[in-house]
This record gives C-alpha cells, sequence and structure tokens, in this order.
C-alpha cells in the first residue's frame, strides 16, 4: 500500500505541471487584462505597471520566472490586490474553507448515511420512501437557492441564526454548513442504501445472521463495511469539490473562504492568483482522490489484491 | 467518533443561544457597521482605484480639504485655511498646527510634497497621477520629460505652509483634493516597508499602518472584515463620536439585503434593482435615494462606417423615451439624462435638450440614406454581463426597432472581455456609466476631449476641445460655465454619446445612523456620522 501511494504521489507531480503550464498560458488567452478598468489607464501608467508586474516580458521568459516561482513555494503576487501574496492568501483563505468543508461533509455523513442505511434495512416501508425522497430533494434543489431559503427561516423570520458571516456571531457556521453538507448528504444517503442493500442480500451476512449475531452487529461489523464502499469512493471527488466548489455558499453567507478568491480571480484577471488557486485545488483533487483510493482498498481486500 | 459527534452538537446548541444584533450592539458601543461592496485592493490611497477603498480611506487619511457634510463644496481638512492668488494660479495652504498623524507625528507640508513625489512617481504604476497633472511640472515629471521634483509646482514654504503652483486657473482645485489620490502619507513608514515606487510595501497592514485621519486601522481579515478605531492623534477627535466601524465586502447585494434586515448592517453599499420598487411601495423607512453624480449613457463608436453619421447618431438618441425608461425599467428614482454632466454639479445647469422624437428621428435616418429600399445594417448594443444592463438594454433594443424599424442584437460579456472590445474600439454601441471624481463639469466633459483614453467613442471636436481648454483657463465662474455649457451643447449635437439617464444612490440606511447626510459624490467624512435611537 505504501508503495501505491509513493507511486501514486510521483505520478501526481508531472499532472500538476501540466496543469500550472496549461493554466498560465490559458489565462493570457482571455481577452482583457489585470489592469483593465472602467476608467482607463493612460498607456504610461500601463506600461509602468506591467513592468512593475513583469509583463512587458515576453510569454516564454514570464513562464520560465514564474514557473522556477513556484518550484520555490512563491506563487507571486497578487496583481488584484497590491501587497498581498498569493500564498499568503490562499493561507488566509485555506482554514475557512477546510472547517467550511469539515462540517459539511460531517452533516453530509451524518444525515446521509443513517437514512441510507435505514433506508435499506425497512426497504419499501416508509422509513425508505420518505428519507429517499428528501434526498432526491436535496440532489435537485441547488444551493443557491437552499442558502437564501434556509436564512429566510432562520435567520430573518425566526431570527434565530445569523443570516451571514464566519466566526463573528454566535452560531454563524450553522446555515452555511447544513446549505453545504445537505446536497452531498443527499447523494450519500442514496449511495448508502444501494451499497447496503447489495451486502445485506449477500451470503455471509445470512450466515452471520444464522450463527445468531444481533442485528446491531450484522449492520455494523459486517453489512457497513462493504455497504459503505461506494460512500468511501464518493468521499475524495466529493471533499476536492467541496472545497473548490464552495464559492456559491461562501457567497451566499460572506465567508471569507478560499473560492471566493478562485472565482473572483478569474473575473479580475488576476494571473497568479487564478494559477496558484487552480494547482492548489488540483493538489487537493489529487490528494482526496488517492485518500479516499486507498481508503476504498482498506475497506475491500479484492480491490487491494487487484492493485 | 462518539465524543465528536457529541461535540458538534454542543457547538450547534450554543451557537443557537440567541444574542443581541450587530446593530443593537453597535447602539450602545458606537460602532458603525457598513456593507462596503467588495473586498478593498489595498488602502494605499496612491494605489488603489475604487469605491469601497474611498470608504475605508475616508476614515484613516485626511486630505488638505474634506467633503462638505452640510452641503456643496469643501470644507478645511489637514489644511486649516488656504488663499488663492487673483490669478487663480498659486495656492497657499495653512496646515493645522495640531495636525498629527496617528502614530502622534507632526504632519507637516513636507509630508504633502513627499507624498505628491511619490504619487508622480512613474514606477510607482499609480493610476491616478492625472489629478496631479494640473500642477507645473507634474505631468512632466510623470511622463520622465523632467527629473528634478523641485521644478514641479509644490513646496513646502515652512513647517505648516504649503504652496502649490498650477499651470492653469484650476477652478474645481480645492474639489479635487478630497480625491484620495492626493492625501498624504507617512514617509518614514512607507520607506521602513519598502521604497518610495514599492507597490507592495507591508506599511499597510494593520500594527504598520499610519495615517492621519480620524480613525486608525485596527484589523483587517481579508475577504471578511476590517475594523478601523478611534485615532485619539486625530486634530478633531473630540468631534468624532463612533468609536469603531467595521466594514464588510459583501459583494452580493442579496446577501447584503439579508444581512440589513436582520440586524447585521447599518448601511448597506447598493440595493438589489428588483427590491427598490416594492421598497418604493412599501414606504420602507430605511430605503435611501439620494442624488449622485453619475451618467448613464450609450457610448457610439464613431469609428463605424454606419455610426460616423450625426443624423444617424441622432436618431438612434431622438427614438428613446427616457422618461418611460426610468419610470418602467430601472424604475428606483433615477432622473432622464438630456445632457452628459448631471445638472446641478456645483451650481453648473447645462441648456442642453435631447427630444423624443420617433418622427423626426426616422426623417433624419430617411436623410442619412436609410428607407425601405436601403434598409438600416442590423446594430449591436454591447454591455457587460448584468440583469439592469440588460433590461436598460432590451428597452432600448425595443424603442429602436419600433421607433426606427432597425434590427438590434444584444451582446453581452464579461467585464474584462466588454473592457478590452470598448478600449480597441471592437463595438458599435456599448454601455457605459460615468461617477464625477469631484464636484465640477469639468469631470465629465473633459472625457471627451481627443486622446483621452476614456473617450472611447472616436470622436474629436476642435472646438469643442478649444472651448474646453479656455474654461479652464478663466478664473471667473460665470464665464467658465458659459464656455463649458457652449462646449456641452457640441457634444449633444454631435451626439458621439447618448445620456440616458443621471443615477441615484439607491441603498438602506438604519434609522439609528445621524449625520449620513445625502452627498453628491457619496462621500462621507465619518467625522460627522453617530448612532442614535430616536
Amino acid at each position: 500500500m505504501i508503495s501505491i501511494f509513493i507511486k501514486r504521489l510521483l505520478l501526481a507531480i508531472p499532472v500538476l505541471l501540466a496543469v500550472a503550464s496549461l493554466t498560465f498560458f490559458l489565462v493570457k488567452l482571455a481577452p482583457g487584462g489585470p489592469f483593465d478598468a472602467d476608467k482607463a489607464v493612460s498607456p504610461q501608467v500601463l506600461k509602468n505597471l506591467n513592468e512593475a508586474y513583469n509583463l512587458n516580458a515576453s510569454e516564454w521568459e514570464q513562464y520560465v520566472a514564474y514557473m522556477s516561482g513556484i518550484l520555490q513555494g512563491d506563487f507571486g503576487p497578487s496583481f488584484r490586490f497590491p501587497g498581498r501574496s498569493v500564498s499568503e492568501m490562499i493561507a488566509t483563505g485555506l482554514p475557512v474553507t477546510f472547517e467550511l468543508a469539515f462540517y459539511a461533509i460531517l452533516i453530509a455523513l451524518l444525515i446521509g448515511v443513517s437514512s441510507g442505511v435505514l433506508a435499506a434495512l425497512k426497504r419499501n416501508t416508509y422509513l425508505d420512501f420518505i428519507p429517499m425522497a428528501i434526498a432526491m430533494i436535496g440532489i435537485c434543489v441547488p444551493t443557491f437557492l437552499m442558502g437564501p431559503l434556509l436564512v429566510l427561516i432562520f435567520g430573518i423570520n425566526l431570527e434565530i441564526l445569523p443570516v451571514s458571516g464566519w466566526g463573528q456571531l454566535p452560531g454563524d457556521k450553522i446555515l452555511p454548513s447544513i446549505t453545504l453538507g445537505f446536497a452531498y448528504a443527499a447523494y450519500i444517503a442514496r449511495l448508502s442504501r444501494g451499497g447496503m442493500l447489495e451486502v445485506l442480500n449477500q451470503d455471509f451476512i445470512r450466515t452471520a445472521r444464522a450463527k445468531g449475531l444481533t442485528e446491531k452487529n450484522v449492520v455494523i461489523k459486517h453489512a457497513m463495511q462493504g455497504g459503505l464502499i461506494p460512500v468511501v469512493s464518493f468521499l475524495g471527488p466529493a471533499i476536492a469539490g467541496l472545497l473548490a466548489g464552495s464559492f456559491v455558499v461562501e457567497t451566499i453567507f460572506q465567508i471569507p473562504g478560499l473560492g471566493r478568491f478562485y472565482v473572483e480571480a478569474a473575473f479580475n484577471r488576476d494571473y497568479t492568483m487564478i494559477l496558484g488557486t487552480t494547482i492548489f485545488f488540483s493538489a487537493m483533487i489529487v490528494f482526496f482522490n488517492l485518500l479516499s483510493d486507498l481508503a476504498a482498498m482498506w475497506l475491500n481486500p479484492r480491490s487491494r489484491d487487484n492493485s | 467518533m462518539k465524543h465528536l459527534i457529541t461535540l458538534f452538537t454542543i457547538a450547534f446548541l450554543i451557537g443557537c443561544s440567541s444574542s443581541t444584533s450587530p446593530v443593537d450592539d453597535g447602539l450602545e458601543n458606537q460602532i458603525f457597521h457598513f456593507g462596503n461592496g467588495s473586498e478593498p485592493q489595498g488602502i494605499d490611497p496612491h494605489i488603489v482605484t475604487g469605491v469601497p477603498e474611498h470608504h475605508i480611506l475616508i476614515s484613516l487619511c485626511e486630505g488638505l480639504t474634506i467633503p462638505n457634510a452640510f452641503g456643496d463644496g469643501n470644507l478645511p481638512g489637514a489644511a486649516e485655511s488656504w488663499q488663492i492668488s487673483d490669478d487663480g494660479k498659486e495656492y497657499i495652504f495653512n496646515l493645522r498646527q495640531n495636525g498629527k498623524w496617528s502614530n502622534g507625528d507632526e504632519l507637516t507640508a513636507a509630508d504633502f510634497v513627499w507624498s505628491w513625489k511619490r504619487i508622480l512617481t512613474a514606477s510607482l504604476g499609480s493610476q491616478y497621477p492625472d489629478m496631479l497633472y494640473y500642477l507645473v511640472g507634474a505631468s512632466e515629471y510623470h511622463t520622465g520629460l523632467i527629473d528634478d521634483f523641485n521644478k514641479v509646482g509644490v513646496k513646502a514654504i515652512d513647517k505648516y505652509t504649503l504652496k502649490v503652483t498650477l499651470k492653469a486657473p484650476t477652478p474645481f482645485f480645492i474639489g479635487m483634493l478630497s480625491h484620495y489620490s492626493t492625501w498624504p502619507v507617512h514617509k518614514d513608514t512607507v520607506l521602513k516597508h519598502g521604497s518610495i515606487d514599492d507597490r507592495n510595501g507591508e506599511w499597510t497592514r494593520p500594527g504598520n499602518f499610519v495615517c492621519n485621519g480620524a480613525f486608525n486601522l485596527k484589523s483587517w481579515e481579508l475577504n471578511n472584515r476590517i475594523v478601523v478605531e478611534k485615532n485619539p492623534n486625530y486634530w478633531d477627535s473630540s468631534s468624532v463620536r463612533l468609536n469603531q466601524i467595521h466594514y464588510y465586502p459583501v459583494s452580493n447585494v442579496m446577501t447584503e439585503d439579508r444581512m440589513f434586515r436582520a440586524g447585521q448592517l447599518h448601511v448597506t453599499s447598493t440595493l438589489p434593482s428588483q427590491k427598490c420598487p416594492v421598497y418604493i411601495e412599501e414606504n420602507n423607512p430605511d430605503l435611501r435615494i439620494d442624488p449622485y453624480m453619475g451618467t448613464y449613457f450609450y457610448r457610439l463608436n464613431t469609428n463605424n462606417p454606419v455610426l460616423k453619421d450625426v443624423r444617424v447618431r441622432k436618431a438612434l438618441a431622438y427614438a428613446i423615451d427616457r422618461k418611460l425608461l426610468v419610470e418602467k425599467v430601472t424604475k428606483c428614482g433615477q432622473i432622464p439624462a438630456y445632457s452628459f454632466t448631471p445638472p446641478g454639479s456645483n451650481g453648473y445647469q447645462p441648456d442642453t435638450s435631447i427630444p423624443f422624437d420617433p418622427d423626426l428621428a426616422k426623417e433624419l435616418l430617411n436623410d442619412a440614406g436609410y428607407s425601405e429600399e436601403n434598409s438600416f445594417p442590423k446594430l449591436e448594443i454591447l454591455f457587460n454581463t448584468n440583469e439592469d444592463h440588460r433590461k436598460v438594454a432590451l428597452a432600448i433594443q425595443q424603442m429602436w426597432q419600433q421607433n426606427l424599424g432597425i434590427t438590434v442584437e444584444l451582446v453581452n460579456q464579461d467585464w474584462k472581455v466588454y473592457l478590452s472590445r470598448e478600449m480597441v474600439g471592437d463595438f458599435q454601441v456599448s454601455r457605459a456609466g460615468w461617477i464625477g471624481d469631484y464636484e465640477d463639469p469639468n469631470t465629465f466633459l473633459d472625457l471627451m476631449r481627443p486622446n483621452r483614453g476614456n473617450n472611447k467613442t472616436g470622436w474629436e471636436n476642435a472646438d469643442y476641445d478649444s472651448l474646453l481648454a479656455k474654461a479652464n483657463s478663466t478664473n471667473n465662474q460665470g464665464e467658465r460655465y458659459r464656455l463649458l455649457n457652449e462646449a456641452e451643447n457640441i457634444l449633444i449635437d454631435n451626439m458621439p454619446i447618448i445620456p440616458l439617464y443621471t443615477y441615484v444612490r439607491n441603498y438602506q440606511l438604519s434609522s439609528d445612523v445621524k449625520g449620513y447626510n445625502p452627498h453628491i459624490l457619496d462621500h462621507h467624512h465619518p467625522k460627522f456620522i453617530y448612532l442614535e435611537r430616536d
């Protein structure tokens, strides 16, 4: 398993380099530049600005300078926010995004796994239909609708929770975590139900029951280990998606996470920031996919043997 | 896992406990919660360019003059008084002897000289050096024609006397001094964290930042909140009643609206446009619609084969019902515009008119050679992606189709793509807006002079140019406005731009906030603001 881990990590290096190179040239292809503004700057000022950020050099020279910078861990200065480095901005937004993703995934797992397992155990009863119907709603309702809806109910009408912020007012982390977690809970519920149904019909579960094990033991110790493999495989991309895709929730709830930097950098043509966040998120996706593959292998001896 | 779940549940339950809203808490502690639109680029007054930055800087730094919260014009700021020579070219500013930086250092005339040298240093890459181009030698120094700053028209006569020499009488110069690009920066602090032309110096960070305004920078959490607190070293600190201002960079207007409704903000930066008519109908006491020195207009590319004919441009302008546009489309107190400069800007009243006359418009189009046989080619309106711009464009499209029988296509582009297309002249008609930098018609009319980067229409007119030059070399305000009005008439007669409506400032303001008076440039000095419940 360790050798697989190392091999996959080494494979990630060329992937990330390719992502960095491709992004570098793609952002330059986009029309407009970082210093275009409603009040146009004079050619003299533009020249000075380009000089200050090495944009007067040839594309190739800029590429070499940038790549040698990132190899030393320097993502360069942000064009949009003078005086801020991209690394610093990633470091500022990352803990918030991680925390939000952590709460969201925890909520998703708690709700998703419990309702999915329950639905599988009580197949074709109300305890199956109701959670699965809610899960379907969760999958269908986008976060940009769910967020404002929850805010309207709990923040404005009932006045029991703040409508925005992160760590400023008591309870301000609840609604964003639920909004983000709910969509994933729905997927997890359906995946766990499917996985559990498959496992519950297998011979080893029948054997366990025949041997007189309690239903609780059968479900928790035997069925869930196999039944939740699809969920574990889903978690890797899900966490990466939560990190990179929390932009909508961050905007709705005014959360100072990395997702907002990422999307706004693209609008602002903040070249270094686009590159920095893209490379960072790519690394996260590679890493979490690897972790989830390893976890799935650990849970499922067959796939371990195949590897 | 069990412990984790318990912990998580406890955290949630604690979170649910009730607490007072920030607005109520703010009232008690004089903490002003301010919705500030977007994350500021920074707080270096010589680098930044936007409105959110201005809101923060006006509390942190102070120029020679400050905006008048109670009417037109400017009030003394860092300068206690000033004298202007008879020819209008020489200004003597008397600085306050009790003027201090936030670290307690004395604020002197030399600080202004150094600060103005900094913004005129080309390698700093400031985007507003032209605000000082009215000074003798300033543009020459900035463009490298001279390298001796002593030749620039700003001198420290003594510790508290600043002498400024202008190229020509510039009656709006005092007004320009309330623009942040002319404000001072603390030399020792800037140099401690970098050189004079360092854009990325860390002197603007909390703990490092030093300036001369009514407030000090306390903390800055990116994309979250900026907190400023009362500066005891400010020369007029006894007048400052607020203890803190919290600035929130809320870029989503709906989120900002919800924050206001939930008592998390005292003031919003703007208003969701679809909510404005609803709030007007409901008589929402928090809704504010204030006058604003800005014009929403369409640029016409005069280099385009179709639009280079002034008759076509006029036909397009005369086929628009502006009254209908503001009453049925924008619906939030906007005023139909019949001139480029908003009427009443510092007492200036342009007498131009743009009739809504579909028959005349059709006739003009016929005169230009377009008829049923030779139909008018398809026209394209370019605008940046935004629902409000789309609504206006749809209305104009409808009016042109109905009144002139021409086919109009709407093209929306991402902000930067839209800007770059405008810049290279790759458009026929494009939507635009302009907000005055200072309280004078020149901030609008100067835009349309030849070789101005923001003209973008390709239109040039020698008479217009010379009238503006003449107006800006006279010291007689009445004569000056007469000349500017004449220039404005040329502009409207040539129609390289089609004014549509004059902006208003729409926002929500808590009734607890006092002293936040309407201001044509939307400048609100925080020393006049306080919180009190009726």
